[in-house]
Order: structure tokens, then sequence, then C-alpha cells
């Protein structure tokens, strides 16, 4: 039982830093230091810099382009990106999509759609959620209606996150409505510039445009774009799934973050408060690192489990609970340690290089928008209660 | 990076688990636990046939060489029978004082009669309810002459009752820590024995000007303090281990209880409120052990970790962790859990006694947030 690394795993985490000091684009470097947020064209920039360096396809197989890379491989990857505090990678299309369609796609769909989602030429994004179909997914209502070479597809989409980025979206549509709710969903991939598809913004809580809600209306889809058999979408779908979870935990964002607030209170910003003699505040932040650490080593028992050839234990399934209940924390750290410098609203010091307004201490303003949108995070990806339910009922079999 | 057992560890699971299921049943454990002693010599004796009594001492002492992360195996599978044998005093605490701390001749003495479980040995060290820092103690040990005079108070002793030697933690007049071999039957040596609420056995020691010869002091000088906080990170590990059985086991009495018993016409286990409960409890039981590898690695591996801060971390989650576990079986065993009557309550008693040990919870939260204060 040790989690040293080898001495290859140790060369590969020195190639993987150097990457992220030396080789990142320009427009990413600058945005990066600045602590600015990442724009589309920068975003893709900085996908594309991976592409070449044949890094986009963490998760994919070789034979598709993809790194081949083992799970201690991985964990060094999200390590070093996390420590550079690099974009994260939007997983729409090399995360959920890709796989889908090299496991299950047909070799035409797979010439067609793989290299430009390896490539990040194609922006995704993903239409399962509906406005009546949340946490009962299956009962989505979106409806393909098969009509000669074509689909017919009417309905609404909605939490389509970076839908207005898009070029694509791959849906669960509802092909039938006999037999099992679950077995009448089939996955389909539809062109955003289709007429009769239309995207409208939803304004978070941080007064930002990330989700929208995306309407088809006889949006016409040539069955070549369903993906495997019509009806299994479902099971296409859950499998999906199982591929965000090497990163699912977000377990070394977190660790940067936590050395970040760690930072602060070792070397207050000017206006910071010195919080490291509040006993109250550092039981919170100890407690944090604490269960951190535990989740730490709960995902690498995982990735060493899954690196053996063994299906991920039981305890793979608490990660996407105790992850974002730990992400959750920190965001309410950050917000205390903003104090009255949280009150003022100005996106824009996030995004423009040459702001009119720049606050100080320069995350402040920022840390109650991310608080309140990042509440998000136990609702996504099904929220925390459902994944108690999956739990209750696959795990303890109660 | 890699979390399998090796086969000799796999080996020391097993033969545990034998033992525990052949002959540490709940009846005999109570039958055990009710008798004059509080454990069986027999049992010690096997234990010393297999090995576990050598366990961490080095070879050339009779020993195994085993590291946290056997330690951590043992028990966590002995911990599922709540084992009430000296193993915690005798072993973890006391022989690995000896093998940090003592001089050639005391290590071959000492450590072979305990391989051997011809000797038994209790540390009486801590004086202050929590037992995090042993500066705080005020046994006087007085230069008298050829040898040395002991005097003070050692409240709840593991296992003082059975042991063949104590070893006593004493300060010096300039305030250093010395330890000290003590007979019970020394002159000066009072011993006041009981139960402890988990079944097990303890008792206050007194030491009323008692004499002893300079060469009962453990080593020749080394920084005695240093092997006390290290041991006491492996006595962390220890009974880390102990309460993650524990609570598994807990977690899989209490879904089988809540599957069995029916009200409203059916099994309880149905009712999502209750099903969100047992999720808790599993995640905390999952968090705890991850947290105890964690612990175990970085005591065995030198990785860098600081031992104090690695104990502090792993006994902050295991308290936490226990009180959850813990608290939620017997709520979900309803009646049934506040009685002596199901192994649940006992498990329940062991995990609460267990955050007392070494440092509560709190106690390790607090050294978390001073270390973090001071850095």
């Amino acid at each position: 039982m040790n989690t040293d690394f080898t001495e290859q795993e140790l060369a590969f985490q020195k190639e993987v830093r150097s990457f992220f000091e030396n080789e990142l684009p320009e427009s990413v470097t600058r945005r990066i230091k600045a602590g600015l947020r990442m724009d589309k064209a920068t975003q893709v920039d900085y996908q594309q810099a991976l592409y070449e360096k044949g890094w986009a396809g963490i998760n994919w197989p070789v034979e598709y382009g993809g790194t081949g890379w083992s799970a201690s491989q991985r964990y060094i990857f999200f390590n070093e990106a996390a420590r550079a505090k690099a974009p994260r990678i939007i997983p729409f299309g090399l995360n959920m999509v890709g796989p889908v369609i090299y496991t299950f796609g047909n070799e035409e769909q797979k010439k067609r759609f793989l290299p430009d989602i390896l490539s990040s030429k194609v922006w995704w994004c993903q239409g399962y959620s509906e406005p009546n179909a949340g946490s009962d997914l299956a009962s989505l209502k979106t409806k393909a209606v098969r009509d000669g070479d074509h689909y017919i597809v009417n309905g609404v989409k909605t939490w389509t996150t970076l839908g207005h980025y898009a070029d694509w979206i791959f849906c669960l549509v509802r092909t039938s409505d006999t037999g099992k709710k679950q077995e009448g969903i089939s996955f389909l991939l539809i062109d955003m510039n289709a007429p009769g598809v239309t995207v409208k913004p939803i304004i978070t809580l941080d007064g930002r445009r990330e989700v929208n809600e995306v309407f088809f209306e006889d949006v016409k889809v040539p069955v070549e774009n369903l993906v495997g058999e019509e009806g299994k979408g479902w099971t296409y779908g859950k499998v999906l799934l199982t591929h965000e979870r090497s990163n699912i935990a977000g377990v070394a964002t977190s660790k940067q973050r936590l050395a970040d607030i760690k930072g602060m209170l070792n070397n207050p910003p000017e206006g910071v408060p010195p919080l490291k003699d509040n006993a109250v505040f550092m039981q919170r932040v100890m407690q944090t690192e604490v269960e951190l650490t535990a989740l730490e080593y709960t995902e690498l028992r995982v990735l060493s489990s899954v690196s053996t050839g063994k299906a991920p234990g039981p305890e793979s399934s608490i990660l996407k609970i105790k992850g974002t209940e730990v992400q959750q924390a920190l965001d309410e750290l950050f917000l205390e340690l903003a104090g009255i410098y949280g009150l003022p609203f100005v996106p824009e010091q996030y995004d423009d290089e040459d702001p009119s307004l720049k606050l100080e201490p320069f995350f402040a303003p920022n840390a109650a928008p991310h608080y309140y949108n990042n509440r998000k995070v136990t609702i996504y990806g099904g929220t925390n209660e459902i994944q108690k339910n999956i739990i209750a009922k696959q795990v303890l079999g109660v | 990076m890699d979390f399998a057992l090796t086969d000799i560890q796999e080996m020391l699971k097993d033969s545990a688990s034998k033992f525990i299921n052949n002959t540490y049943d709940f009846d005999a454990r109570q039958k055990l636990s009710e008798s004059e002693k509080g454990y069986s010599e027999e049992h010690w004796q096997l234990f010393a046939e297999l090995g576990w009594l050598a366990l961490p001492f080095e070879e050339q002492y009779d020993g195994l060489d085993g590291t946290a992360v056997e330690l951590m195996v043992l028990m966590e599978t002995l911990g599922k029978g709540l084992l009430l044998e000296p193993y915690l005093s005798t072993v973890v605490l006391s022989g690995n004082l000896i093998q940090r701390l003592g001089s050639e001749s005391q290590k071959s003495e000492w450590l072979t009669a305990i391989a051997g479980g011809e000797k038994k040995v209790a540390f009486a060290g801590f004086e202050t309810a929590s037992q995090t820092d042993i500066n705080t103690i005020t046994t006087r040990a007085e230069v008298n002459g050829d040898g040395v005079k002991l005097s003070g108070k050692k409240p709840v002793v593991l296992h003082a009752q059975s042991a063949d030697m104590l070893l006593v933690a004493a300060k010096a007049d300039d305030g250093e820590i010395g330890v000290y071999m003590v007979s019970p039957k020394d002159s000066g040596v009072s011993i006041a024995a009981y139960p402890t609420n988990d079944g097990g056995r303890a008792a206050d020691v007194t030491l009323n000007n008692v004499t002893v010869s300079a060469d009962a002091r453990l080593g020749e000088g080394e920084n005695a303090e240093a092997a006390i906080n290290r041991v006491l990170a492996d006595a962390v590990i220890a009974v880390s281990a102990e309460a993650v059985g524990l609570m598994e086991k807990m977690l899989s009495a209490t879904v089988e209880y809540t599957r069995v018993r029916k009200q409203f016409d059916m099994p309880i286990a149905r009712f999502q409120v209750l099903q969100h409960k047992m999720v808790d409890m599993f995640m905390e039981v999952e968090q705890a052990r991850s947290m105890l590898y964690y612990g175990a690695i970085s005591l065995s591996a030198d990785n860098g970790v600081d031992a104090a801060k690695a104990a502090s971390m792993v006994k902050a989650k295991i308290g936490s962790a226990s009180r959850i576990v813990g608290q939620t079986a017997v709520q979900l065993h309803g009646g049934m859990g506040v009685t002596e009557e199901l192994d649940v309550g006992h498990m329940f008693k062991r995990l609460t006694m267990i955050n007392t040990l070494f440092g509560s919870h709190d106690a390790h939260m607090d050294a978390l947030i001073k270390a973090e204060q001071a850095a």
C-alpha cells in the first residue's frame, strides 16, 4: 500500500508541469495571470493547445487519437492543470459525446465527428434536461418522429450550458411512447444551425449567461445522426456518465483553492481580514482540509482499482456528493474572506483586460457571484439527493 | 500508487478474521468481558503463536518488522470483534515505546518477552483528560542516591491491573521527560482497578515515592517526548483502524436490520428518509477509511507528511465519522439499539470511547488549527 509515483510517472509529471509553464498559448497565459475568465476564443485556444500536444482525449483510447493515459497519469495531469490554474476542459465534446460516439457510433459517425471533437474545432452542448424532466429525466418529452430519411424533432431542452457557443447538440429524444419510458429514448446528434433551432438565454444568479433553453420546432434531422440503435439512448446516456468519473470530484481544483485560501491567511492582501486569528473560521478551514484529504484518498482508491482493471468499488459513488460539498464549503470560505469587499457587482473586471473599474482585493467581488452560481454543483449531474437514491439502491441494496 | 494488500498483509487479515469468526462471537466476548480478568490468557498465548504480539518489532527481537499498514490491517479486523485483550497497551503503546526509546539490553529483554506472550506492559504516560500533550504531566522523577524517586498519579492506565511492568513517564527537575520501568509490586505503587465503559479494563496508578534504580530509565538520554509523540501517532492509527472496522460492521448491521424490521406493513428500509441516513453512514465509513489509509501510508513511508499532523487529521475524521455512524446505527435500530442485547450497542460504546483515546476529535481539530495559525 503506497501512493508513490514510479520513475516514469515522475518524469511525466515534469513534462506536464513544463507544458503548463511554457507551452500554453499566450492568450491563455495572459488571462490566467490577470485572473480573467476564458472567453470562447481563449477556451478554444487552450483546448487546441492540448490537442496539438496530443493531450485532448484524456480518457480516449489511443486508436481514436486519445492519450491512453493510465489512471495515475490522469491524476497527475489534473493536479498540474489545477496548480497552473489552467481552464477546465469543456466536457460536452471531449468527455461526453466523444466517448459515446466511439463506443456506440458507426464507422461513418466516428470518421465524421471524432476528429473535430478532438481538435475542438466544433463546439458541442448537451440536450438532456427539459423543463419538466429534471431528476426524473426518463420522463423527457422532446419528440423525434421518423419521416423518411429524417426525424422531425419538436420540444424544449434546458440548462444547456454554453449552448449559445455550440455548433452541435447531442440530445436524448423520445422516439417511442409505448413500453417502459426508458426504452423509448434515443440518442440524436443535431446541428444547432438547422432551421427550427432557437437558443434563449437563462441568466443565473451571478448575473451571467451560462445556460440556455434550446427550442426545437419541426427540426429535420437526418437519420444518419442517430447514434446506435433507436430506443437505446438511455443506456448510452448512462454509460456517458461513467466517463465523467475521472475528475468528477474536482479534488485537484479544490486543493488549489484551499492553498489559495491559506496563502491569503498567511499573507493577507490589502483589505483581506486577518481571519487566521478567528477560531471559528479556522475550524471551517481545517474541517475542509480534513474532508478534502479524505476525499483525495477516496479518489486515489478509485483510480487505483480502475487501473488494475477492476470495476470502481462502491467508494466511487460518493465522489460526486463529497466533491461538490467540499467545493461549496470552499465557496463559503472565500465569501467570508471577501467580507464587505464582496458587495460590489463588477463582473466586467473578470472579462476585460483593461476594465474601466478594477477593485481590490481583486478576487472579492467575484466571491458572491461564484458562491451563488456554484449552488448548481449539488444540483447538476444528478442532484446529490438523487445520488443518494442511487447509492441506497445499488450499493446498500435497500 | 497501490492500495492492494501484500500477501503477508492478506494472511494477517485472514488469520485475524478466522480468530474473530471462530472464537470471538458476541456472546463469547460478553462472557469474557464479565470474567474477572476481562480477557483470555489463552487467547493471548495464541496471539503470540500467530506472531501478532511481535508485529511491529524489529526482526532481531523476534519481531515481524510490521509498519503502520500491517498494524492497521490487524486492528481493523480485531476491532470488528470488539477485542478485549490488552494488545493496544502492551504491543502498540508499550512495545513500540520500548523499541523507540529502550537501550539494546532493555529491547532484547522486553521486546522478546512481549513477543513471546510472557510479559505484559502498560503505559502510564498521560495525566490529563486529553491524551495529546505529554508535557503537561506533573509526575516527578528525583535523583535519589543511585536511584530515582517517582511520585505522582496516572489516571486511566489501560490494563494496568494485568501488567507485569509499567512504563511511567515522569519529569525531572530540569523539566526533561523520562520513561521509567516500574514493577506494579514496587513499594509505593498502588493500583485502583475498574472496568471501562466499553467492557475493557483500566486502572488509576498512584506512585508514592517509588524508588527505582537508575537503569530503570528507558534508553540513555534519548528524546523521550519525541518517542512518545511518535508512538501516539501509531496508537491513533491502531484505534482508528479499529473504529473503521466497527463502523463498517455497524453499517451492514443497520442495513440488515432495516430490511428485516417491518412497520406500516413494510420493511423500514423502504423509507427514503432512512435510506439517505444509511447513505450518509456509508459515505462517512468510506471517507474514514480513506483517511485511515492516508495516515497509515504517511506513517509507513517517508512521504514528507509530518506524523503528528497525519495523526491529527486521521483522529479528527474518525471522530466525526464515528459520531454520525454510531448515533445513526443506534437510531435506526430504534429501542433495540439502546439495549445491551444487540452487539450494535456495544459497538457504539466502544466507538464512543475510542474518541476519548489519544486525543478526541475536538483536541485534534484544535491541534490542527493551532499548527496552521503558527505556520
